[in-house]
């Protein structure tokens, strides 16, 4: 310590002051930007815990036609065959998120956002869609129309 | 005493005329090229005036915005026309800001001193690019959902931050309520206060450096070349054009309103025929061709990557074309340009004729 010169120690003091300012101006920023980067993601909202939904009667679903449906958050597109059977698949193209729509005269199912298409059971067939549309399971009980999630089994 | 003098004993008035007055404006082939920013920053102008006029009638929110859209249009004198000059000045700024852009980037007006000007006015495009994105989502109309809707999940597709960067855009998992609400803070709140500031610098460094000619004429010797006073010849030949764009508008809102077309319907499946707005067009398009793989990447991310890079060497054009300094013309730079221009023309008119 002592052959250490006044000014050296002067010197010393400074950067060690210098130190402790830029760390707490570092802590102070971070402080702020932590709070109102949390701010801006909003609070995840609780899945809406849907099993299943009742689309009414068989008899009121047109052949050859079909229906977007709220399952939970999510619309999903129930489709109705000529031949009577009925699809469920999710309604928002795998490509960007578009709702996708039934095309009746080639029974496929087409993205007007950018020409995407699947074929009756999903799967992605021409255009950007990288996979195909998740499958949702239809029930016929007492004559009515029971959509509800595929078992994983 | 005039207030010009009350005021100059005060803050030294006199400093301030003399560097305007010092302003000179080159004249030349290319000096209707000067106008281009001026017609910018204008419609930027027109922008916040009509802006703040229809913020007094808007409300957002899923039930709100599309009723008060539909009011404003129908009932509240001259709001059609106050909305109407909001959209088409909307587009024109855009189209105007591109224009500046590209003539200034065939000047070289890039090169050194002015490369802080570059960037600055790079960001303001972005910031222009995110006030139309924005807008374009108020209305709550079934066009501007699914364009947001596509809009966020290209921002989901991004590798490690895309989640969060879609939960921040949509505010939650889905397009709602909730996204329009906070479109509207961005739109009206946070873009405006950005692009206030960035301009303000943009503007400052355009005058503390002057107008710049492009390398050729540089070479004329200083004497030989013709240029005009700033204040007042050139200021008013500017307000002259001003006032033909404002014509222009008048013209366009009159005779060719945009529609506000079917509300928002989340159950609906999107419409034959959608389309974004024209400046996002050639984007869009390019996303239409590109296969669901390219190699090993999802073609979505493989868009991603080829506008992020694309973007990113357009926003670093003072630094990567060296030659510039010295009045070089690069072939290269110049080839860059002129294929971008016509890559963009290309996919754009091909997306309307398709
Ligand atoms: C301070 C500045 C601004 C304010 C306060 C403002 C405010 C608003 C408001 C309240 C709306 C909703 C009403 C409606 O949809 O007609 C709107 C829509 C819109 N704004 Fe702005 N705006 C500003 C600047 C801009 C700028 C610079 C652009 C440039 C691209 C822009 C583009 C749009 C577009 C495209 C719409 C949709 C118009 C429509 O279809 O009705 N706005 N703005
Ligand atoms: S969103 Fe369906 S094809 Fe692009």
């Amino acid at each position: 310590m002592s052959n250490l010169t006044k000014t050296e120690i002067k010197k010393e003091r400074r950067s060690f002051l210098n130190t402790i300012l830029k760390t707490g101006l570092v802590a102070w920023v971070a402080s702020v930007i932590y709070p109102v980067a949390r701010f801006l993601v909003p609070p995840k909202t609780a899945e809406l815990n849907v099993n299943n939904i009742d689309l009414g009667l068989v008899a009121e679903f047109p052949k050859n036609s079909s229906k977007i449906v709220r399952f939970g958050r999510k619309p999903i597109i129930v489709i109705r065959k000529e031949s009577g059977d009925f699809k469920a698949l999710e309604a928002t193209c795998t490509h960007l998120d578009c709702n996708v729509q039934f095309k009746k005269e080639t029974e496929q199912i087409w993205c007007a956002c950018h020409n995407g298409l699947y074929d009756i059971e999903g799967k992605n067939i021409s255009g950007p869609p990288p996979k195909p549309l998740a499958q949702f399971k239809v029930d016929i009980a007492r004559e009515k129309i029971i959509v509800s999630k595929m078992d994983l089994s | 005493m005039s207030i010009y003098e009350w005021m100059n004993e005060r803050i030294d008035l006199d400093s301030v005329k003399k560097f305007a007055l010092k302003k000179r404006v080159p004249i030349f082939y290319g000096s209707v090229w000067y106008y281009l920013g001026g017609v910018s920053l204008f419609l930027f102008m027109v922008q916040v005036f009509t802006g703040i006029l229809l913020i007094l009638y808007y409300q957002p929110g899923a039930e709100t915005a599309y009723e008060s859209v539909k009011f404003i249009i129908s009932r509240v004198e001259f709001g059609w026309l106050i909305r109407e000059v909001h959209s088409w000045s909307a587009n024109l700024f855009i189209l105007f800001a591109f224009f500046h852009m590209f003539t200034v980037f065939f000047a070289k007006a890039y090169r050194k001193p002015r490369e802080m000007t570059w960037v600055t006015g790079m960001i303001l495009l972005m910031l222009s690019l995110g006030f139309g994105f924005s807008g374009y989502l108020l209305p709550w109309n079934e066009l501007a959902y699914f364009a947001t809707k596509v809009g966020s999940d290209i921002a989901g597709a991004v590798p490690v931050i895309g989640d969060f960067a879609l939960r921040l855009l949509r505010a939650g998992d889905e397009v709602s309520g909730a996204t329009l609400t906070r479109f509207y803070g961005i739109h009206t709140a946070l873009l405006p206060g950005m692009f206030t500031v960035v301009l303000g610098i943009h503007l400052i460094l355009v005058q503390v450096q002057g107008m710049s000619v492009p390398p050729e004429i540089e070479k004329i010797p200083e004497e030989k070349r013709k240029s005009i006073p700033f204040f007042p010849d050139f200021a008013l030949q500017d307000a002259m054009a001003w006032l033909i764009v404002l014509n222009l508008i008048a013209l366009l809102a009159v005779f060719f309103p945009w529609d506000l077309g079917p509300k928002a319907d989340p159950l609906a499946s999107a419409p034959a025929g959608i389309k974004p707005e024209w400046y996002f067009m050639f984007m869009f398009q390019t996303l239409k061709y590109i296969p669901a793989h390219v190699l090993f990447i999802e073609g979505e991310l493989f868009g991603i990557m080829l506008f992020s890079i694309g973007g990113l060497i357009w926003f670093l054009v003072p630094f990567l074309d060296k030659k510039a300094n010295d009045g070089i013309r690069t072939p290269f730079w110049t080839w860059f340009g002129i294929l971008l221009i016509i890559y963009m023309i290309v996919l754009t008119a091909w997306g309307y004729l398709t």
